[in-house]
């Protein structure tokens, strides 16, 4: 199994007549795009689509996924053939507040440095869906919304030469190569229900995991988000799709490691269930022969106990751990930071406080229910300021403490 | 033309020029301008002036800390309380290297002075002091050698630390030679966490040392209460941090991070329904809660009990917060003042629901 990434390099977005690339400029025809994303699903009422871009003094909330626009240029299959990839570009879903979760998107001012997709070319695609609807059904019309989104822009890329291509094998490490440290990657998946679900292949990650993924599924966009809590510690789809673990590990590998795999395991909400998914993954790494595994958590509270099981079970069974996590610390950072805590844990990885507090500056340009903004989690009810400055904590911001490891953003005590 | 800085110098009976030993029960007294080591303060940076030195005795403050800083407070109220261009900036107390008596009073002095005026206070001790365990959380305090030997790097550290301070520029332990004071901030790494990640790893594999970001806490036990003893007398309460609220959630109870907790009426109530009642919690799935909040607070179950007079009564109010990414520091203050609040009411025992 062999997978091509080819990257079209996108330097800027508008709308215009007709969807496609013009140049390194990406136009979206507005009306034809709104038309097909609404047809085949009445239960979106109503429909806006938004240009945001680095440096605009526009804020997106209530944001639900960022998706990375793909599309299959050749081959039959998710994880072989070519993938086109629009570079630079996200699609941004929101809309009304389905539950407290929801984060936000600055593109320029203090909030811009804590989230990727302040750098992104972004179509926002904000989403109506008809009265009454259950909120299951509301998260997914609108989850369903941007990828097919994603995928519609991402046709504009087919038949382009991509600028740069990258190519993903099958880690088949188990004979011969050097010798060299075997490392695992363990990945896990928020999956506690509406708003904290994932998806692999489709399927909501609460069943069918732990399992050991190939690496080109993974890179190939194998999975998708379902959830938004909280906003600065979920997984966008478009982290999951450019998660820098994998690329870390693939970087290094047969160099001064041997990336012996991945294994995928879920964040379920009952404890036997936790007990039953940190066994079998430990089970799944050991299978790799891993010496020492890296762990990524996503979410926090009630999944540091998963992360502090899959450590308490590695470490017992001899695979050396670093696990990813971030911190709750309260806003004047003098609180303990996690939930739950093994001696074990001698390793961890601090990506930063998600209760401290930040000031963004009033921007001219809201997209997204602006009713709702107050309601978000990381918000106090006097956030939002007469001059329409904003002070919330870090975790209202889109990837701001991501635990795959995105930023340059850490924890350390003073 | 450089800033002019006015410091408050605190200092004890030994360093202040009193005497030994035999003066440690002195009584504190304020001087004007500096003594001994605040002369070395003034000439360590250029427009720093020492107003005035508090001097006290080591036993006088540590045996009976409260009443004798509180006489302090009194003492130097004058000189902080005055107008304007007279206030201090700063107040130093120390070094106290690795005196304990001494370290007490500094901390307790700082502590006393920055929460009373909210100026920036500093003292410097060695790190074995015993009063680094009591102060370092609320208190900056430099770094010093175990005696007076290292006065000149004391005052070099623990002046320029206040200073900054004053300045309200960030510090850091290593870099301003302070004791770290266990509080969590967010800075920036020059790499990303991923990055990060693998290099621990290596050197894990490796064998070589490796510093993790977040070392363990340890965690408060907290010790059961004794059984009720006769439930059938008990008056029973309804606590929950699964933020089941009103409708329309009055007390505008945050999502996450909650910063204060409701207390809401339940004297006539059987169950509760979704039309009267729902969760503003922003951390689970809030629909089964939504639909039936006796799910979360279980009014239906005990109202069961109180008719069947498993239970002598329940409490006709309950209170509600969101345990989602609110603090332990915050968890434990509402946690106190429900608890305060019940006793009052006469209620025995609480029945707290959690999601």
């Amino acid at each position: 199994m062999v997978l091509e990434l080819g990257y079209i390099e996108i330097k800027d977005l508008v709308f215009g007549q007709e969807t496609r690339v013009h140049g390194s400029t990406l136009v979206v025809d507005q009306d034809a795009f709104k038309e097909a994303l609404r047809s085949g699903d009445d239960r979106i009422q109503g429909l806006n689509l938004a240009l945001a871009k680095p440096g605009q003094s526009t804020r997106i909330i209530c944001v639900k996924d960022v998706i990375e626009p793909r599309c299959k240029v050749d081959g039959h299959s998710v994880g072989e053939g070519r993938t086109h990839i629009l570079r630079n570009v996200a699609v941004v879903s929101c809309g009304k507040i389905v539950g407290f979760q929801e984060g936000l998107i600055d593109m320029s001012g203090a909030g811009a440095e804590h989230s990727p997709f302040s750098r992104t070319l972004n179509l926002v695609v904000e989403v109506e869906v008809a009265p009454e609807l259950p909120p299951h059904a509301h998260e997914e019309v609108v989850r369903h919304a941007g990828l097919k989104a994603a995928g519609l822009l991402a046709e504009a890329a087919r038949t382009l030469r991509p600028a740069e291509v990258e190519r993903y094998h099958c880690l088949d490490t188990l004979e011969g190569g050097p010798k060299l440290p075997r490392v695992a990657y363990l990945y896990m998946l928020l999956s506690q229900g509406l708003l904290h679900d994932s998806y692999v292949l489709g399927r909501n990650a609460r069943e069918g995991l732990p399992c050991i993924i190939p690496l080109p599924l993974l890179m190939d966009g194998a999975i998708t988000s379902g959830n938004c809590v909280s906003a600065c510690d979920k997984n966008t789809t478009y982290h999951h799709q450019n998660n820098p673990l994998v690329r870390e590990l693939y970087q290094h590998h047969l160099q001064e490691l041997n990336f012996a795999g991945v294994v995928l395991t879920n964040e379920p909400v009952r404890l036997a269930a936790k007990e039953a998914s940190a066994r079998k993954a430990v089970e799944l790494v050991k299978t790799l022969k891993a010496d020492a595994v890296i762990i990524s958590k996503e979410g926090f509270g009630n999944p540091d106990t998963d992360q502090m099981l899959l450590i308490r079970g590695l470490e017992e069974a001899g695979v050396l751990t670093v696990s990813i996590t971030d911190e709750y610390a309260g806003d004047n950072g003098a609180s303990q930071s996690l939930a739950d805590a093994t001696p074990q844990a001698r390793a961890m990885i601090s990506v930063g406080n998600a209760n401290e507090r930040i000031l963004l500056p009033p921007m001219e340009r809201l997209l997204g229910p602006l009713e709702d903004l107050t309601r978000l989690a990381g918000a106090y009810p006097h956030s939002l300021h007469q001059d329409g400055s904003l002070e919330v904590e870090l975790q209202a911001i889109i990837g701001s403490t991501n635990q795959l490891g995105f930023h340059t953003l850490r924890c350390r005590e003073v | 033309m450089s800033t002019s800085y006015k410091v408050v110098h605190c200092l004890n009976q030994f360093f202040g020029g009193l005497g030994g030993e035999e003066q440690a029960g002195a009584a504190p007294t304020l001087v004007q301008g500096p003594k001994g080591p605040g002369l070395l303060i003034e000439n360590s940076v250029p427009g720093l002036r020492v107003m005035s030195t508090l001097i006290f005795g080591d036993n006088y403050l540590a045996e009976n800390t409260e009443k004798a800083v509180q006489e302090i407070l009194n003492l130097l109220a004058p000189c902080f309380e005055g107008d304007d261009a007279g206030r201090p900036d700063l107040l130093l107390a120390g070094p106290a290297f690795n005196a304990g008596r001494y370290g007490i009073g500094c901390g307790a002095l700082c502590q006393a002075v920055q929460e009373r005026w909210g100026i920036p206070a500093v003292t410097a001790m060695f790190p074995e002091n015993p009063a680094v365990a009591l102060y370092r959380k609320t208190v900056f305090i430099a770094e010093t050698s175990d005696d007076v030997r290292g006065m000149a790097e004391a005052i070099q550290r623990m002046t320029p630390l206040g200073l900054k301070l004053v300045r309200r520029e960030s510090c850091l332990p290593e870099e301003d030679h302070y004791i770290a004071q266990g509080r969590r901030k967010n800075v920036r790494a020059a790499k990303t966490g991923a990055q990060r990640a693998l290099e621990m790893l290596v050197q894990r594999l490796q064998g070589e040392p490796f510093e993790s970001e977040y070392p363990m806490p340890v965690f408060d036990r907290v010790r059961p209460a004794p059984p009720v003893a006769d439930m059938r007398r008990a008056r029973l309460a309804l606590v929950t941090s699964g933020g089941i609220v009103p409708r329309g959630n009055p007390d505008k109870i945050e999502a996450a991070n909650a910063q204060r907790f409701g207390s809401y009426p339940i004297k006539n109530l059987q169950r509760l329904s979704s039309q009267s009642h729902q969760t503003v919690h922003g951390g689970y799935d809030p629909t089964c809660a939504n639909g039936d909040p006796n799910r979360v607070l279980p009014l239906d179950a005990v109202r069961e009990l109180e008719s069947e007079g498993a239970i002598g009564s329940l409490h006709d109010w309950y209170y509600a917060t969101v345990g989602n990414a609110t603090s332990v520091e915050s968890a434990q203050r509402y946690g106190q003042a429900i608890a305060k609040i019940l006793l009052a009411d006469g209620v025995q025992a609480v029945l707290l629901t959690s999601t």
